[in-house]
């Protein structure tokens, strides 16, 4: 490094470093002339700047150093140079946290911040406030209340903006000045102006009232600063969010007429509000849009890509609404900043027709190696949206992905385009083969761990059911000679699964994992002495239930079942069956063109909600003994949205009983219930045995209350039930400010919403990644089939969809989805029906179902066909023709 | 587990926007880097945005060379928006959180640059800058406090630091000789103190 630069300064002269061979030691050295008298200012201020310097670099200061050298500086207040005394300021600040007493400059601080140099006053404010804390807040208070109001600006803004700073450590100190905040806020200055709209802000952001009080004063007066303009926008806009005000608020009115305001970053922000509102009308959007396009044409980069990238945002949610700015978009594509030009694309993609599509991918192609990573995930990631709409293209943008996957790039843009590419192959079955390739190419020569575990783990699945499963071998075992221990694991874990699946590939198999029983690795030792034994025997039913299914109960719920049974001795062996079931997560329906939101999640499952439930209703004594948690639904709201009360109703399924979970909040702040429960009236041979009612209900604070009921035994066919449903409770009055409530109440009761209890309450989720492997396990000893006909749907789509949310059990393989211009389609469905009982819960799932079913798909004349087969108590086959 | 999957950066590489909190800290940081992108000066505001020294430096060593090669004016680098400027062998970057408006840091890059301009006589290159660093500490000091844009006006910016140029045309006198001994040879003023 330093003979680089001695080389430069040979070259030219001018390119050294005056603070290049600084040193510490020597630099404190020189900070003792802050001592002589006279104060030479100039050799002070070179050496104040050296030490400022240092600290920028990053030099460490040991706090003896530090104390010492500010000490010697608190002199130079003696001098009267200008800069020299600004260097001070600006010493203190950077020393504040790292010497010791520094509070022994606060007298000549406060006497600088008051005295006649306006130059000084505001620096000094600033320096002080950074030196101070709550107690000796309160000794400057005064200085402090004076210099808000300040005629001079620059004293006024430094006050507002450490009052500011100040808030988070001395709220209730700084909450005193909002009346000189105020004052300030009326100035000339535009600065002003501004922090003093921030102070008020965040003084009074808790208070939504007030806020919108201290809105309704600006937006009238009008405001000379965009800076306090773009605050206002923001303000608004959140105040809109909160109170879920309709667009036809004054507030809105407020953004629009933003939009047409002299200052560009006004109009942009105002425009970029409109953009982010949750439940813009495309009409709404059109004046926003506009400007936007307008801004596309500016010649300042800044401005264009601002404008391109919010234009982005809006072609996520409404890409008929960017169509107008195709043409502005179009020129885009070619811009020398490339961020620019990524983002033209990208909306472009989302915007343009199918036949566009590949025009603007060979465009980008062209310079997609210059782009920074996080605008490469953003092109794939709108790759990936394309591929969902032109499910037709997908060849194209395989090829692309494929060469962005030769690419350099960080883990973040790999895992993008891995992810993509799986997406593709499982939309589309004719490009599962090139996308196994090109995902085969790339764990050669892969240094993320987690893509190629879960590249080995994809490739396992799908391998061994395409045509020549045994090209994938040699790159699975590849992995195996060359890789780390993890990886070499996921591979042996492959291979088992091509062993398992193909006959005539299972000779070698086992010679690849003979070899693999010598690695150096625990786990791959194991894994692979393990698969050798399972595939050995041959078994079809020891392969489904070992090699391809795995573990179907929740890990952290063996984990608790374990620890339980090694609690309590006992001769008898350890049930699995006692164990919950994992309930598969529930994979919110992407929404289309954000698949970002998915990277964000957390890798490792924490506690599932099922679980959460679990420990809370342990915790209750009345629910002692029900055994484990079986199922717990989704909850159902038992209430308009609107209304005094709201309630919404969790059902957990145990063995025999089930516990109905309320969850209620109290809306009205003048009243507070005790003793709230809800009175539970079955249809059916249910029956209510307890009530756990909620002993307190303030206002907004949400309470649950209990019901626990039995489930009939003897009549296999009664699941499903009607409960009426009413809240009871006492009502007391009480003051809405201080919550006080009355010493008197009276009894009341509300009526809500009916409660039903269906099939799918009784059965839980299980995804089994390989169905004919699990169907199989089970064999055919309780298979039963029936066939109906299903009188009200219309499409296959309609009716897969109808029997999953009917039966609530898990479509497995992706058979949800129903391929187009088909007349029939084969539904695999998997589901667990109450564990530990399994013989009687099996007979009476079948019999449960086929009476279900027979009511529900109206046997008469339907035009559409479905043949079902039952299996043991968790499985179900579907084939539905039309 | 490689530097790429640190789990902060997971977080920040993403281009999705939520909605803004409502407040003046702006600017998450400001820094001077030279033609080889060596710091010259640097402020970070926001203390939960790489808090250790490392850290800064592996963002700017990042920053820079993403946007050395093109002045662009503006990029895109670890989940924050960044506008620069570069001038002879000087860049200059301002950086805001992935909401921010961008016109906000082009405002703040703007005046930092012109008041610049202004104290430095126009020569904004890395010798005359280095010469005047004080200045060059005042004036970033008066456009930005703790990460609140304080003011944007070049001719306020360069009235309230009120600086003199430092340099061969301006010395004078004593000033000159002072500058001499006491500065471009530092042997000769630690053996004086010594």
């Amino acid at each position: 490094m330093i003979k680089k630069f001695d080389k430069k300064d040979e070259e030219s002269g001018s390119g050294s470093n005056p603070f290049q061979h600084l040193e510490k030691s020597a630099v404190l050295q020189e900070a003792r002339i802050f001592n002589e008298t006279p104060i030479n200012p100039r050799r002070c201020l070179h050496i104040l700047t050296k030490i400022i310097y240092l600290l920028n670099q990053g030099e460490h200061f040991g706090t003896m150093e530090a104390t010492e050298a500010f000490f010697a500086m608190t002199r130079l207040f003696q001098s009267n140079d200008q800069t020299l005394r600004r260097m001070c300021y600006l010493t203190i600040k950077e020393m504040a946290n790292i010497s010791e007493d520094v509070i022994i400059v606060t007298s000549s601080l406060t006497k600088d911040m008051t005295g006649k140099e306006d130059v000084y006053r505001g620096p000094a404010i600033r320096a002080l406030c950074r030196i101070t804390d709550t107690t000796m807040l309160q000794a400057i208070e005064r200085y402090m209340k004076q210099a808000i109001v300040d005629k001079v600006p620059s004293v006024s803004s430094s006050a507002l903006v450490s009052s500011l700073h100040m808030v988070k450590m001395s709220y209730d100190v700084v909450k005193r000045w909002v009346n000189e905040a105020q004052e300030a806020a009326s100035s000339d200055n535009i600065m002003v102006q501004y922090h003093a709209l921030g102070l008020l802000y965040h003084l009074r952001k808790n208070d939504r009232l007030a806020v919108s009080k201290m809105l309704n004063k600006f937006t009238k007066s009008g405001l000379k600063s965009p800076f306090a303009y773009c605050m206002l926008i923001r303000i608004a806009s959140k105040l809109l969010e909160e109170t879920e005000a309709g667009h036809d608020s004054p507030l809105f009115d407020f953004i629009e007429s933003c939009l047409r305001n002299k200052h560009e970053m006004v109009v942009y922000e105002a425009a970029s509000a409109i953009v982010h509102m949750p439940n813009c009308t495309a009409r709404e959007l059109a004046p926003a849009v506009s400007v936007l396009q307008l801004f596309c044409s500016s010649p300042k980069a800044a401005l264009r890509y601002a404008a391109v990238r919010t234009l982005n945002k809006v072609a996520m949610k409404h890409p008929s609404a960017v169509t107008a700015c195709n043409l502005d978009l179009e020129n885009l594509i070619t811009d020398s900043n490339r961020s620019i030009a990524t983002l033209a694309i990208t909306t472009l993609l989302k915007t343009g027709s199918e036949s566009s599509v590949d025009r603007l991918m060979k465009q980008i192609s062209s310079f997609v190696s210059e782009i920074s990573d996080e605008f490469k995930v953003v092109v794939v990631q709108a790759i990936s949206a394309l591929c969902q709409k032109y499910p037709r293209k997908h060849s194209v943008m395989m090829n692309f992905l494929s060469n962005m996957l030769r690419d350099d790039g960080g883990f973040e843009y790999k895992r993008a385009i891995v992810d993509c590419i799986i997406s593709i192959i499982e939309e589309n079955p004719e490009s599962k083969e090139t996308g196994l390739a090109h995902l085969c190419e790339f764990i050669e020569d892969c240094e993320h761990t987690v893509l190629a575990t879960k590249i080995l783990h994809l490739l396992g699945k799908e391998g061994p059911r395409t045509p020549s499963p045994s090209k994938y071998i040699r790159f699975i075992f590849n992995r195996v000679v060359l890789e780390s221990e993890a990886v070499r694991a996921a591979a042996v874990s492959a291979l088992a699964k091509f062993g398992a699946q193909n006959d005539d590939l299972l000779p070698s198999v086992l010679v690849l994992m003979q070899r693999c029983m010598m690695d150096s690795d625990d786990e791959v030792r194991d894994r692979a002495t393990f698969y050798m034994n399972v595939l050995q025997q041959k078994q079809k039913a020891l392969n489904a239930a070992y090699i391809f299914n795995g573990l179907s109960v929740s890990v952290p719920g063996l984990e608790k079942s374990l620890h339980q049974y090694t609690l309590e001795p006992t001769e008898k062996p350890f049930d699995m069956k006692s164990v919950p079931l994992a309930n598969t997560p529930i994979t919110e329906q992407k929404t289309e063109f954000a698949p970002v939101a998915t990277s964000k999640l957390p890798e490792k499952p924490g506690p599932t909600r099922q679980d959460i439930y679990q420990e809370q209703l342990a915790a209750i004594p009345e629910f002692q003994g029900l055994g484990s948690l079986f199922k717990t639904s989704e909850a159902v709201q038992l209430t308009e949205a609107e209304t005094e009360y709201v309630v919404r109703c969790v059902k957990h399924t145990f063995a025999r009983h089930m516990v109905f979970q309320f969850d209620c909040t109290n809306t009205l702040n003048d009243q507070l219930l005790q003793k709230v429960m809800v009175q539970m009236e079955p249809s059916e041979a249910y029956e209510v045995l307890h009530y756990v009612p909620a002993a307190n209900l303030p206002y907004s604070q949400p309470g649950s209350c209990y019901s626990l009921v039995r489930l009939p035994e003897d009549d296999p066919t009664a699941v499903s039930c009607t409960f009426s449903c009413t809240l009871k409770y006492l009502v007391k009055d009480c003051d809405p400010n201080t919550g006080e409530p009355d010493d008197d109440g009276y009894d009341d009761e509300y009526v809500l919403e009916d409660l039903e209890v269906t099939v799918a309450d009784h059965i839980q989720k299980v995804l089994k990644p390989n169905f004919a492997a699990a169907w199989d396990e089970v064999g055919g000893d309780f298979e039963k089939e029936e066939t109906f006909a299903l009188a009200s749907v219309r499409t296959l789509d309609e009716a897969v969809g109808n029997i999953i949310s009917f039966l609530g059990m898990q479509p497995c393989e992706r058979s949800d989805k129903v391929p187009e211009n088909k007349n029939s389609h084969i539904l695999f469905l998997a589901g667990g029906c109450l564990q530990g009982n399994t013989n009687r819960s099996g007979t009476r799932l079948v019999s449960l179902m086929a009476h279900v079913l027979s009511n529900l798909l109206n046997v008469d004349h339907g035009n559409t066909e479905l043949l079902l087969s039952f299996m043991e108590n968790s499985f179900l086959f579907l084939e539905i023709s039309k | 587990m490689t530097a790429q999957t640190c789990p902060r950066q997971h977080q920040r590489t993403t281009m999705e926007i939520a909605s803004l909190e409502p407040s003046l800290y702006t600017v998450k940081a400001v820094f001077i880097l030279d033609n080889d992108g060596n710091r010259l000066l640097s402020k970070y505001y926001d203390k939960e945005l790489y808090p250790s020294m490392k850290e800064q430096k592996n963002f700017e060593k990042n920053v820079f060379n993403k946007t050395h090669k093109a002045d662009n004016e503006i990029a895109f680098v670890e989940g924050m928006t960044i506008v620069y400027k570069c001038s002879i062998d000087l860049f200059f970057y301002v950086v805001g959180s992935s909401q921010e408006n961008e016109l906000m840091l082009m405002a703040v890059l703007n005046c930092l640059f012109e008041s610049l301009g202004q104290i430095l006589r126009k020569n904004v290159e890395r010798r005359c800058l280095l010469d005047n660093m004080d200045g060059v500490f005042l004036v970033v000091d008066e456009i930005i406090d703790g990460g609140v844009i304080l003011e944007s006006d070049p001719q306020q910016v360069i009235q309230k630091v009120n600086y003199r140029l430092d340099g061969s045309e301006q010395a004078y006198g004593f000033d000159l000789f002072d500058y001499i001994v006491g500065n471009i040879d530092g042997q000769t003023d630690r053996s004086q103190c010594a």
